[in-house]
Parts: C-alpha cells; sequence; structure tokens
C-alpha cells in the first residue's frame, strides 16, 4: 500500500528531479533552441536563451543546400523496410520456438542473442567486400538488409517473450475449431500480439534510425541516411552552429516522439525480456 | 454418433513412458470422467484423443474409424479447454461462431446457430460483449457454446470447472449435466475431484501414473472398488484404512473402512479411542479418533448432532457388511 | 509438447531466420579468420600469400595496441562507473511520489533517442568548442581560461558524451526494476526498525542486483563497439583511439586487411567472453 507522503517532502522531490531532468535534457533542448537563431546568436556571448528574433531560415538552408529531405525519405526506407523484413521473418521463427518448443530451442534462441554480440569491426571488410562484389555498396537495398540481420535477433527475442504470454491453449482451441497454421497466425495470435508486435517495431525503428556503424561505412551519397547527413557536419566551415543545430533537429525529431511512445517496452527490447 | 475406442495406446515424452499400452472404450453418449491425482496422465489422454498430441504407438477409432492420424479440426469432436481459452479480440458472437467460420460456413447460418446456442446458453444479452467483460460463468458457457455449435461427435472438457469458486462450481455442474441430457452426446470429462466425477459420470476412469486403475460406475467404485488407490481416491471423506491386529482379525493385509460405516457410542464397541478433533456441521458431525495402534486419527462420519468432544473417550463400530479387504498386493478381497 | 505436424510446421517456420542468422554469422566470420592469416593489401598487391599468426603478433606488438587497450578499458569502465551510479541514484529518486512523474521520466531519457553522430556533433561544437562552446563561455564568465575539451581532456570529454548518451538506459533498466520491488519488503524492513539507508543496502541494492549486473554487460558490448561517437569527434586523435577504432583504421583507412582482421578476431573473442556472462543470466531467465 503507498502511504500520505508530506507535501513538504514531496515538493523537495518535485524540484530535485525537475532540476536533474532539465540538465540532462538541456544539450537537446539548447539544441533546439539554437537551430531558431542567427548564426551570429548562436555564438553570442552570454549565451541567448529565449529572448532572440526568432527564425526559420536555417531550416529553410539545411533543407536547400543539403537535400534533407534525400537523406530523410533513405532513413525512413532502411528503418522501415529492415523493420518490416524482419518482423515478417521474426514473427513466425518466434511462432515456432514459443508455441512449438524444442530441447534445441533455448539453444537456438540463445545463439541468435549470440550473433547480435558480434562486434561489427571484427566483419567490417568481409561485409565491404561481399558489399563490393554484390554491387550493395552506397544501396538502400544493401543497407536494409544488414540492419535487418543485425537486428533480428532482437526482433525474435522481443516477440518470443510476448508470444509466451499467450497461453497456448487459445491457440489449441483455434486448431480445435479448424483453422489452419496460417489462420491460426492471421486470425488469433496476430491479433493477440499486436501490442507487442507494436513496440517491437517501434523499438526496431528506433535502433534502425540511430545506427551508426554500417550506415557510415557502407554507404556514400546515394543511400546516405540522416546519421551519415549529420556526420558531414563534422568538418565545419565558419559559423554554422545555427545550421546545425536545425540539420540536428530535424534528424533526430521523428524518433525523439517515437521514443517517448515506447518507453515502456523499450526496457524489455533492449535486455532481451530478462528485466520486464 | 460419438464412439471412441483405444487400442493400446501409449505415450512418451522422449524417454519417458507417461502412458503404458491402455485401452478403453466409450460407447455413443455417455459421460465419461477421467479422474486421478495430478500428474496421472489424464489430461494427456484427452489431448492425444482431440488429436492435440500425437501417440507414440496404437489406434484411436472414432465412429469406427481409424482417427489416429487425422488433424484435431478434422475429428469431429470439440474441446473445451481449463483456462476456456476464449478469442479475447473477439465479440461472444465471433468467439461461438469461429469454428464455423473456419468451416466456411455463410454469415446467415452462423448467425442462426449463433443464436440458437447463446439462448440455451443465456448468453443472448451477451453476444457483443468481449470475454474480458464477462464473469468466470459467463465465459466458461461461451466456451460450452463454441463447443455445442460445432455438433460435435464427442465434447471434451479438461478441467473446466478448476478456475471457477466453489458455489459457481456447483452450479456449473449442473448446468453441464443437463445439457448432457438435452444433447445427449458423448462426453469426457477430465478432473482431479472426485465430487466432480461422481456426481456427473455415467462412467468414471480412476487413472494414476497413466495406468487405469479402475473402470466403473460411480456406485461400482463406490462399494467395490478394486484396489486401495482406488478406495482412498473415491469417496469424501477419505476412506480409513487398518493394518496389523485390526486387519488380521479380517484375514487380510489391510481393511479400509469409509468414514460414514462407523457408528459410534459412549459406552461400548469393538474399537476404543479419545477424540481428537471434531467438526459440527450442523446435518453431520466428523470426528477424527485416535486410537490405539494407529498412526492417523480414524474419520467417523454421524449424522446430526453428537455430543462429543475433544479428549472425551469414546467407541466405534464399524459395519462389517462394510469392510472393504485388501491383500499384500493392495488389491480387493473379495 | 506438440505434433509432429506442428513440429514440421514449426522447424519450416524457423528456417528462414536461422538460415539467414547462420549466414550473416558464418560467412564474414570465415573470411575475417582467412584473412587474418593473410598478407592482404587492397591497394598494394592484394593478396600477398598465406603468413600463419604473422598478423596477430604483429597486431598486439604494434606501438598501438596497448594505448588502445587501455583507451578502451578506461572509456568502457568509465562509462559503466558514471551510468550505474548515477542510473540508481536518479532511478531511486525518479521512484519517489513528485508531481509531474512523467514528464520528467521524458526528458531523462531524451539522450538515448538521439543518434551517436548528432549527440557528438553537438557535444563537440556547442558545448566543447574552446572558442564558441557553452562551456568556454561558462569558464569566460568566471574568469576562467576555456579548456580544449577534445584535445586537452579527450578521454575524459568523450566519457562524458557517451555517459549522457547511456544513462537513461540504465536509469530505465533500474527504474523498471525498482518499480517491481514489492512496497510490502520495505515497510515490514522499516517495521523491523532499518533506517533509510540500510533499508537501500539490505533491501533495495539486492532487489537491483540482477538488473545492475544486466545493465553493465549490455552496456560493455554496446561500449566496446562506439565508433561514431570517436568518428566524428577526434577521429581517434588526442589518445581516443579504442580498440574498434583501431580495427577500423587499418582495415578501412591503411587498408591492411590482414592485419585488422586479426585485429577483428581480438575484438571478438573480447565480446564472446563478455557475452557468455550475459547470456547466463538471460538464459536462466528462459527456463523460468
Amino acid at each position: 500500500m503507498a502511504r500520505a507522503v508530506t507535501t513538504r517532502r514531496k515538493t523537495i522531490n518535485t524540484i530535485a528531479a525537475w532540476a536533474i531532468g532539465l540538465l540532462i535534457f538541456f544539450p537537446i533542448l539548447w539544441t533546439i533552441l539554437t537551430s531558431f537563431k542567427t548564426e551570429a546568436q548562436a555564438i553570442n556571448d552570454p549565451p541567448l536563451f529565449f529572448f532572440f528574433d526568432w527564425t526559420l531560415e536555417n531550416y529553410a538552408i539545411v533543407q536547400e543546400r543539403s537535400d534533407y529531405m534525400r537523406y530523410l525519405w533513405n532513413s525512413v526506407i532502411i528503418a522501415g523496410g529492415s523493420t518490416l523484413l524482419g518482423i515478417v521473418i521474426g514473427v513466425p521463427a518466434a511462432w515456432s520456438m514459443a508455441f512449438v518448443p524444442s530441447k534445441r530451442t533455448k539453444d537456438i534462441l540463445m545463439w541468435m542473442l549470440s550473433t547480435k554480440m558480434l562486434p561489427a569491426v571484427g566483419v567490417l571488410y568481409p561485409i565491404y567486400l561481399l558489399f563490393i562484389k554484390l554491387g550493395l555498396l552506397d544501396t538502400r537495398f544493401g543497407l536494409t538488409i544488414v540492419l535487418m540481420l543485425i537486428n533480428l535477433p532482437i526482433i525474435i527475442w522481443m516477440l518470443y517473450t510476448y508470444f509466451k504470454e499467450i497461453p497456448g491453449e487459445i491457440l489449441e482451441a483455434a486448431r480445435m475449431d479448424g483453422a489452419t497454421l496460417k489462420e491460426e497466425i492471421l486470425y488469433i495470435l496476430t491479433p493477440m500480439a499486436i501490442p507487442g508486435i507494436a513496440s517491437t517495431v517501434l523499438l526496431n525503428i528506433i535502433l534502425a534510425w540511430n545506427e551508426a556503424f554500417w550506415t557510415l561505412n557502407l554507404t556514400a551519397a546515394k543511400a546516405a541516411p540522416l546519421t551519415a547527413f549529420i556526420a558531414s557536419y563534422s568538418s565545419p566551415e565558419g559559423l554554422f552552429y545555427a545550421k546545425l543545430s536545425a540539420a540536428s533537429t530535424m534528424a533526430i525529431a521523428p524518433i525523439l516522439i517515437l521514443g517517448w511512445f515506447s518507453q515502456k517496452q523499450l526496457v524489455r527490447g533492449l535486455t532481451f525480456g530478462a528485466v520486464k | 454418433m460419438g464412439q471412441i475406442t483405444l487400442k493400446q495406446i501409449t505415450k512418451s515424452f522422449g524417454d519417458v513412458q507417461v502412458i503404458p499400452p491402455l485401452d478403453l472404450q466409450i460407447n455413443d453418449g455417455e459421460f465419461v470422467v477421467f479422474v486421478g491425482p495430478s500428474g496421472c496422465g489424464k489430461s494427456t489422454l484427452l489431448r492425444l484423443i482431440a488429436g492435440l498430441e500425437d501417440t507414440t504407438s496404437g489406434e484411436i477409432d472414432i465412429d469406427g474409424r481409424d482417427a489416429t492420424e487425422v488433424p484435431p479440426a478434422k475429428r469431429g469432436l470439440a474441446m473445451v479447454f481449463q483456462s476456456y481459452a476464449l478469442y479475447p479480440h473477439m465479440s461472444v458472437r465471433k468467439n461461438i461462431a469461429f469454428p464455423l467460420r473456419m468451416a466456411g460456413l455463410d454469415k446467415n447460418a452462423q448467425n442462426a446457430k449463433v443464436e440458437a446456442a447463446a439462448k440455451v446458453l443465456n448468453l443472448t444479452d451477451y453476444l457483443d460483449r468481449r470475454p474480458g467483460q464477462l464473469s468466470g460463468g459467463q465465459r466458461q458457457r461461451v466456451a460450452i457454446g463454441r463447443a455445442i455449435v460445432r455438433e460435435p461427435a464427442a465434447f471434451l472438457f479438461d478441467e473446466p470447472l478448476s478456475n471457477l469458486d466453489a458455489a459457481l462450481r456447483v452450479n456449473m455442474r449442473l448446468e453441464i449435466s443437463e445439457l448432457h441430457q438435452t444433447l445427449k452426446t458423448t462426453m469426457i470429462y477430465v478432473t482431479h475431484d472426485q465430487v466432480e466425477a461422481m456426481t456427473m459420470a455415467d462412467k468414471i476412469v480412476v487413472l494414476q501414473a497413466g495406468i487405469i486403475e479402475q473402470v466403473g460406475t460411480p456406485l461400482e467404485l463406490y462399494h467395490t472398488p478394486r484396489n486401495k488407490f482406488v478406495a482412498g481416491f473415491i469417496g469424501s471423506p477419505k476412506m480409513n484404512f487398518l493394518h496389523g491386529s485390526y486387519s488380521s482379525s479380517h484375514g487380510a493385509e489391510s481393511i479400509g473402512v469409509r468414514p460414514e460405516h462407523i457408528s459410534v457410542s459412549k459406552t461400548e464397541g469393538i474399537w476404543k479411542g479419545v477424540v481428537g478433533v471434531s467438526e459440527h456441521l450442523g446435518s453431520d458431525t466428523f470426528l477424527y479418533v485416535d486410537i490405539e495402534g494407529v498412526n492417523t486419527p480414524i474419520t467417523v462420519r454421524s449424522t446430526g448432532e453428537v455430543g462429543f468432544r475433544h479428549g472425551d473417550e469414546i467407541f466405534l463400530t464399524p459395519d462389517p457388511e462394510k469392510i472393504h479387504r485388501f491383500d499384500n498386493q493392495g488389491l480387493r478381497i473379495s | 509438447m506438440a505434433t509432429q505436424h506442428s513440429r514440421s510446421a514449426a522447424r519450416f517456420m524457423m528456417a528462414p531466420a536461422v538460415i539467414l542468422l547462420l549466414g550473416w554469422m558464418l560467412i564474414p566470420l570465415t573470411m575475417t579468420l582467412v584473412f587474418s592469416f593473410k598478407k592482404y593489401l587492397p591497394l598494394r598487391g592484394g593478396d600477398l600469400g598465406w603468413v600463419g599468426f604473422d598478423n596477430y603478433v604483429r597486431f598486439v606488438s604494434s606501438s598501438a595496441f596497448w594505448p588502445s587497450v587501455q583507451t578502451t578499458l578506461i572509456i568502457v569502465g568509465g562509462v559503466l562507473l558514471i551510468t550505474v551510479i548515477f542510473g540508481i541514484l536518479l532511478s531511486i529518486l525518479l521512484d519517489q511520489p513528485m508531481w509531474g512523474q512523467g514528464m520528467v521520466r521524458i526528458l531523462v531519457i531524451a539522450p538515448f533517442f538521439v543518434m551517436p553522430t548528432v549527440s557528438a556533433l553537438v557535444w563537440k561544437n556547442m558545448f566543447m568548442d574552446p572558442v564558441n562552446g557553452l562551456f568556454a563561455h561558462l569558464w569566460k564568465a568566471f574568469g576562467a581560461q576555456p579548456i580544449e575539451w577534445l584535445s586537452d581532456a579527450s578521454l575524459f570529454s568523450i566519457i562524458l558524451i557517451v555517459s549522457w548518451q547511456w544513462l537513461p538506459f540504465a536509469t530505465l533498466i533500474l527504474l523498471t526494476a525498482i518499480q517491481s520491488l514489492d512496497s510490502e519488503q520495505l515497510e515490514a524492513a522499516e517495521m523491523d526498525g532499518a533506517p533509510p539507508l540500510a533499508r537501500f543496502g539490505f533491501i533495495i541494492l539486492p532487489h537491483l542486483s540482477r538488473a545492475i549486473t544486466i545493465v553493465i554487460l549490455i552496456q560493455t558490448i554496446f561500449l566496446l563497439a562506439i565508433f561514431a561517437e570517436i568518428f566524428v569527434t577526434t577521429s581517434g586523435a588526442f589518445g581516443t583511439r579504442t580498440l574498434t577504432y583501431l580495427i577500423y583504421q587499418r582495415v578501412l583507412e591503411s587498408q591492411n586487411v590482414g592485419l585488422g582482421s586479426a585485429g577483428g578476431v581480438y575484438a571478438i573473442i573480447l565480446a564472446n567472453i563478455v557475452a557468455i556472462f550475459l547470456m547466463r543470466i538471460v538464459g536462466k531467465n528462459l527456463d523460468a
């Protein structure tokens, strides 16, 4: 049972938590604020917080100069595509392991997890070489496949832990009622697992969107997503803070919103179901 | 029709044989109850009949046809699960209609059958609700409804009442019995509760460790249990067992006397003892009596109120006609 | 427990995932292993034949190896220390009753969703720049000489950036774990006369131990592989070259694939040692 807490204590908690929360959030807030300043205001000393001439010109310039939309589109295709593909492959696999477990199921799950732990840099050159040979370097398709593969273990694990919570009797009832395997998965399992599938999709889009090893090393001009777009700002030419901020804000905004929606499921996904 | 024959069926999980070769005949229209302690293989046996598990060897015939290799949905059987297994994302109507939809029935025919079943089960007002909005008893009825609409050759019930509270359990027990009277369809019912078995069954199958200990009508099992296990399992409160000098005088390794077959007296009787605990229920009184040379107290059931208290001296006399005698194998001596 | 039919269906439905992951693991891994035993310089002659364990010896004996191991350990250890300690404190604070709890939580976890390249760039330029960065303004306001963060305190700076990214992860997981603690346990301890510090030490911390272990292991795996943060800020200069970055440079920058592959094999072995511990814990959870 929760107990009544004194207002005084609650006030202290509130002030402390908000102070720390704002401190942690400050770099993001500062980036967003700076994106609305002129370049001169952006580096003003003392720093300007709210009282400056708000402007949208940075956003216009970023889009104009660097074709932000193209990178955004690449990010959407790669993150969305790899997630969708992962779900299509992951749902049947997770169904098998959750509802028709065998002696080897646990080993297979652990092995899948172990592939996730392979350090990317250890296989960088082989993948690079294969990509050149197969003509996949700097293509959205190639990157989609790689991101799908690196996140597939997480997808299967998350789906597995969600499926595990669905009583097997319900699927058996459907089987008794004459549903085929396809109907069983389509009409019974999937609708029941929608919340779990949705959080799996969400987490996976976030991971794919922010992936910054393969996206930097396997793309150039054509298929580069937002991670690479931002990295191109790392060699500065003069005053550019406001534009950097505008570009950054545009790159993180979509995922920040998605992330806030999925925060509860995040824990389960990132700990492979070990913490719920 | 609903005649099911099991011929020498066995089931193993890996190296563990949970059901040794087993034969059983279930006749059309019969209400058969599989009863036994948990882990005795009764649910596995039901799942073998349903087709949810493969038999390791042997043959299952349904209405004279070999159904051993037939998938569950094609066996013409309907099953009511312990957890009800309702589809939580579908309305009651859709739940009940699901097997019809899978069979490819058209919408109108589906609706007619669902409405009819709902009427029988008093679910008409709840057809558009989700299972989550129903009480335990109503969910149970939906699960039965889903089974009824298929007009199966036999109904399979897997401990259907174990998730209900005591009062509701009695009600549902009656409803299922009535349903059997109305439909006259074969029903196979699994439970660990011997009261359910005794009250509902035409034929009880007592199982232990995958082996059929006895098959018979409730009263056959009550009056002539084949061995000590069945004797102890059927009947409530449990039968008292006595050994040593108590049984040798009857020419047996051990004897069993049901609590209701012992009369009590303050002054005279065959066994002398001291009352440990007495439970007064109004209609009955249960006495737990310690007698010399017997470790567990003897349970005695007397009708009405009897004036015994803790520590009173008491004399017990078993009804000589109702003493069950067992040999050193635990088998009945007739 | 199921029928033969559903078991064969299960095998069929699992096949695509298993085959894909098997290919994804075995093909590159085998190639890396093969390369690591070769003198392989794609821009200077290509495949120059087998050299046995030469690359393994050379990778370890190169002057860059031990500093890179040291750098890796400092970064991983530093980030773990900061995120776990502050994560515990923060999660306990966030578990207290307060106004606007949900909003604070959102603020705290936000950095986790920022892509690594963005957070590295924002910190590098807008906070750590010695002329125009916010820290420089702050130092000047107090009359101090601004610090050249990424060259004079490069390791500390990188640890700060990475900790900022991972503190939300630790906090979120520890908070979830704290919330699963039965409050009756704490009340019982209080009735037994345990003061707050003792309640923390005897009830809360043991309850969190599993979650802390998981945080440490998962973060270690990700931290061993950090790349973008270094790529964007220092490109491995000023003593920030980690093992991962060293291998990356050998393979793609100096195009010495044999040498880099040998390093890759070392990295794989290192990651697997950590992974074994993590899998033990996750595996135990499977049996439950």
